[in-house]
């Protein structure tokens, strides 16, 4: 049996079966590594070996995104300007995973800072999907979802601000949930855009997310934007039946650029859902055009600020340039800044400085906090008749290496569905759904009220029930390309 | 609609010298994306109140009790260059 | 053409004032906020800006910021929300500030001063609460600069007046009212020195009867509130010098150089200020009921304009004395205290402007800093002015209760013998003695040298080794040379 290519509850029965043992599923995720990160490149550092406790309640290694910090890991954002920092403290979820007795594997690699939907501007290269090697693997939690789906990791952490969870589960045919903004603490995790960072799992299936929820969720008095709701056993929404559920289908989700094969497999999955007891409804989420522009505002705008410590003050990367230019400290700084973060760093530091400059502030910024206002009552208006709303992932399976590169505007917008569910703060989770003709995984998405994961848990587990597509597993080949 | 005065001021603010290579597909860049950007001009949004967080949170404070400091030598332990238990950087002349 | 005089204008003076908060811990998080540790010890990876890391806010910060907001008689926002200013420099480790733009904590409020003896009132435009950076230290010798981070996250307000400051004089007057006014707030030790208490100054100079501004310098690098003084006097001559020649006033920060008493213009030139306000996404918003503004009004203190009216009306104190005894809160609670205990009001305040201040002075502390207690120097007061001690004796006891406050002023008398001889035989017989002793210099008063009493009333102090009440002394000595 391949260890790796199980889920983390397969593993724990296994174990309390005494069938296996932790250092067997460590050394069986090495074996992966090795056999296949040369071709998929979802890792940029592992650890030696892993320990778990005796009495650990789930002793099952976990991958974390590079931009989470674990004490005396170099922590990067795969990021140049980052490289060579040890952080110095664990992240929260870091925290309680190692109070649950689950021991770290590696660091993933990553779109640099998040900043993308491909997982090809990280300073480690790009992460290949283990579908297609010749595709992305979606971003910016591609090495997250890459090693989850090339059984190179059992489960994993990713970070979701525009659609980094959902749209690399989609593409590699994963789980990957955001959970509600304030779900799941922020502390540690290196800050993309503040107002819509959510840390979360990716996963092979649903059982193992709500298992990983039930880990990471909760309240944290070191982030003021954490909720203090209590937190329910996700496992327990885990429920094979739809009955008396309705879901929305939001009609301006249905545009022109989406594939027909995914309309098809979203088709297929309502028609599941309907069997098993769910009513569909249309309803509508008007200012859905909108949402990409609003995110490209608010979130460059706050990652302008939030990169602004990456100075070549403290840590990471100083470069002092050869001839002075203006004082030595000011040449310090641009010289760190410009050698240090990559071309779609530099685009959104320059644009986000620019939607907040002086003259430009109400325009750009106030105005796309004022549509964020009309995007989120859309859908407390939408929640007023349905129970979830169900939408497609991506408009379209994984594109390939290179292909959206050079064209920013076209590679924002294959965050398009995922993107509100940020400005919302509400939850939305994507579920494999089938594949394409050409074999690739193609993903639907399910959103919540806030604080109703239960709702995603609930509909998703249905779905992965009366379907095998989260039991498929791609046939990699060994070694390098 | 970007100009080569507005990349240098803004890439002033930012700390982010670009090189001259850089300037022209940069300013395309945000060109582009500001074209598209541009279409929240259209929406009317008077009165409608902005959102910074999504939410309803307020009054979130701690305790004035005083938790445990890093050791000088463990907040010193990343520093790209130290001396004299202090972070040392170019030299910065005000006056 | 005339010749323009300094008369010719009119100088406006508007004042900043950063005052830090000594809350035990920072604004966003728990380090100690300590002055004068070894450099980055009071740090952690949420004040040194490290990636990844989120804000708390202190709530003892916010109540200190409500506490003096109110007592400039600010209007308290009934929402509260912070911003971020965004700049670079090496001691503010995230690159943006935690400030606050436009739900500030306070505004429109105002000081009443003393000018020549009017009363005026300061408005105050705005009052603010922002995490302070850290501290930079310039190596010449090794041709770098070292940051030490313990500052940094230290709770500041920022207090902002109107331009209604007319004159040099009148901003130090502003700046010591506003320092009393703090310091009775017990929410900062408004130490100059420590940098608890900064001020930046804005100046210009408009012709006499214009309306207008005109042009403006900032000041800043001024360590004293003379220092903002001389400052501002400097540059008033400057600008007017400037203008008086036709010339205009450059729009400019200047730094107060202190050994060259000049302001300079800062050689670092940074590009326009464009601080890209924002709401800091990472603190959710304060909502201030008033309830809870009106629990931490009750909390403020009487002010010490009112308590100095009050302490003329209730205890008959001089507006000389009074004045002297409100610069110390608690001299004035001490004060008060004592009064209670005391019919001997008017020797109580000399005893305390007098050798208690020089005392205090001496040790740079307050009262507050010591264990004297308010019975036990009524007490001492009392015993001097009866005669029961000497006024020499009186002191001497009164730093013995200074250095230790478990002794009481019986004990010190009963200790030392320092008692006064009040005996009225014995100090007769000691006055014979002494007469006896100096027949010659009784002669010479009675031919009409009455200034030898005074040595013959020494002579017998000395002989009762001091201990002798001067006053029967002097009383028995001239019964006997006079009336005799």
């Amino acid at each position: 049996m391949n260890l790796n290519t199980c889920t983390a509850h397969e593993l724990l029965d296994l174990l309390k079966q005494g069938k296996t043992s932790v250092g067997e599923i460590f050394s069986s995720l090495l074996t992966a590594i090795k056999t296949f990160d040369g071709t998929v490149n979802a890792y940029v550092r592992t650890a030696r070996s892993t320990e778990a406790a005796p009495d650990a309640k789930v002793p099952i290694p976990v991958s974390i995104k590079d931009n989470i910090n674990i004490e005396g890991w170099e922590t990067t954002c795969s990021s140049k300007i980052l490289k060579n920092y040890i952080a110095p403290y664990d992240a929260t979820v870091i925290q309680k995973l190692r109070s649950a007795g689950i021991p770290i594997l590696g660091h993933t690699n990553m779109d640099e800072f998040a900043f993308g939907s491909s997982t090809e501007t990280s300073c480690y290269g790009p992460t290949r999907n283990p579908w297609d090697t010749s595709c992305v693997p979606g971003g910016s939690s591609g090495g997250s979802a890459a090693a989850v789906a090339a059984g190179e990791a059992i489960w994993a952490l990713g970070s979701d601000t525009g659609g980094s969870i959902r749209q690399p589960a989609a593409f590699c045919g994963v789980v990957g949930l955001k959970p509600t903004y304030g779900r799941v603490s922020r502390y540690g995790l290196i800050a993309f855009a503040s107002s819509l960072d959510q840390i979360g799992p990716l996963t092979k299936d649903v059982t193992d997310s709500a298992l990983l929820m039930n880990i990471i969720a909760g309240h944290d008095t070191m982030d003021s934007t954490s909720a203090e709701v209590p937190v329910p056993d996700y496992t327990r929404a885990l429920i094979n039946d739809c009955k008396g559920l309705t879901i929305g289908i939001p009609k301006e989700y249905f545009i022109e650029g989406i594939s027909t094969e995914v309309k098809e497999a979203l088709e297929g999955a309502i028609s599941v859902l309907k069997n098993k007891g769910a009513r569909f409804i249309e309803v509508s989420l008007p200012h859905t055009e909108y949402a990409v522009s609003t995110y490209y505002i608010i979130a460059p705008a706050e990652a302008s600020s939030n990169l602004a410590r990456f100075d070549g003050v403290r840590f990471g990367l100083r470069v002092q340039p050869q001839k002075p230019r203006k004082s030595a400290i000011v040449d310090m700084y641009e010289e760190t800044r410009d050698r240090g973060f990559g071309r779609e760093a530099k685009r959104r530091v320059m644009l986000g400085t620019y939607v907040l400059s002086s003259g430009y502030y109400d325009a750009y910024y106030l105005r796309g906090q004022k549509v964020r206002t009309l995007i989120r009552r859309d859908f407390d208006t939408a929640f007023e008749h349905c129970d979830a709303i169900l939408t497609p992932t991506t408009p379209t399976t994984a594109f390939k290496i290179g292909e959206k590169l050079n064209d920013p505007v076209s590679m924002y917008l294959s965050d398009i569905f995922t993107i509100s569910a940020n400005l919302s703060g509400i939850p939305a989770m994507s579920v494999p759904c089938g594949f394409s003709k050409s074999g690739l995984p193609i993903g639907f998405q399910i959103c919540a009220k806030p604080f109703a994961e239960e709702m995603l848990f609930r509909i998703a587990y249905t779905y992965e029930q009366n379907t095998g597509w989260h039991k498929e597993r791609p046939s990699l080949k060994a070694g390098g390309l | 609609m970007i100009t080569n005065t507005d990349l240098q001021y803004i890439s002033a603010l930012a700390r982010m010298s670009l090189a001259e290579e850089e300037l022209k597909p940069m300013a395309e860049d945000l060109s582009s994306i500001l074209d598209y950007i541009a279409q929240l001009q259209k929406l009317d949004v008077t009165d409608i109140k902005p959102t910074s967080h999504v939410l309803p949170l307020k009054n979130v404070y701690r305790d004035d009790s005083i938790k445990p400091s890093l050791t000088q030598e463990k907040a010193l332990s990343f520093a790209i260059s130290k001396a004299k238990g202090a972070f040392k950087v170019p030299q910065i002349v005000d006056n | 053409m005339s010749i323009l005089t300094q008369k010719d204008f009119e100088t406006v003076i508007g004042l900043e004032v950063h005052l830090q908060f000594s809350t035990r811990t920072k604004i966003f998080c728990g380090c100690e906020n300590a002055f004068g540790k070894e450099p980055n010890t009071c740090v952690c990876p949420v004040c040194l800006g490290l990636p990844g890391t989120l804000p708390v806010l202190n709530k003892s910060a916010l109540d200190s910021a409500i506490k003096t907001a109110l007592a400039l008689n600010c209007t308290v926002n009934s929402y509260i929300k912070f911003d971020r200013k965004n700049y670079y420099y090496p001691d503010l480790p995230k690159g943006y500030q935690i400030s606050q733009f436009d739900f500030p904590i306070g505004h429109d409020g105002y000081l009443d001063i003393l000018v020549n003896g009017n009363p005026k009132r300061i408005r105050i435009h705005r009052a603010h609460i922002e995490e302070d950076a850290g501290k930079l230290i310039h190596d010449n010798a090794e041709g770098c600069s070292l940051v030490d981070y313990n500052r940094t996250g230290t709770p500041l307000m920022e207090i902002v007046t109107e331009p209604d400051l007319r004159s040099p004089q009148e901003a130090y007057d502003y700046l010591t009212a506003l320092k009393l006014a703090l310091q009775y707030l017990d929410v900062s030790d408004c130490d100059m020195e420590k940098g608890s208490l900064r001020c930046d100054a804005n100046i210009s100079l408009r012709r006499a009867g214009e309306t207008r501004l005109g042009t403006k310098t900032e000041l800043k690098n001024m360590n004293s509130f003379k220092a903002v003084k001389a400052a501002l006097e400097f540059e008033e001559m400057r600008q007017f010098r400037v203008l008086a020649t036709g010339g205009t006033i450059v729009q400019e920060t200047r730094l107060w150089n202190e050994d060259k008493q000049a302001t300079f213009t800062m050689r670092t030139k940074e590009e326009a200020h464009d601080y890209r306000y924002f709401p800091e996404p990472d603190l959710v918003p304060f909502i201030v009921e008033d309830a809870e503004i009106e629990r931490i009004r009750l909390t403020l203190p009487e002010n010490p304009q009112a308590k100095c009216q009050r302490l003329q009306k209730d205890y008959g104190l001089s507006d000389y004395d009074a004045t002297i005894i409100v610069q110390d809160r608690h001299l004035a609670d001490f004060f008060e205290h004592c009064a209670k205990h005391s019919g001997k009001i008017k020797k109580i305040a000399n005893w305390i402007i007098g050798p208690l201040l020089k005392e205090l002075k001496d040790r740079r502390c307050s009262v507050k800093d010591l264990s004297l207690k308010p019975e036990q120097f009524v007490l001492l007061v009392e015993k001097v002015e009866n005669g029961d001690l000497s006024n020499l004796a009186g002191k001497d006891i009164l730093i013995t209760l200074l250095e230790d406050g478990s002794k009481t002023v019986e004990d010190l008398i009963e200790k030392s013998g320092l008692s006064q001889v009040s005996d009225d035989a014995l100090l007769e017989s000691i006055a014979d003695e002494t007469l006896k002793e100096h027949a010659d210099v009784v002669t010479q008063i009675k031919n009409g040298n009455h200034g030898a009493v005074g040595f013959l009333i020494g002579q017998a102090m000395k002989k009762s080794q001091g201990k002798g009440n001067p006053k029967k002394i002097k009383d028995i000595i001239q019964r006997r040379l006079f009336n005799a």
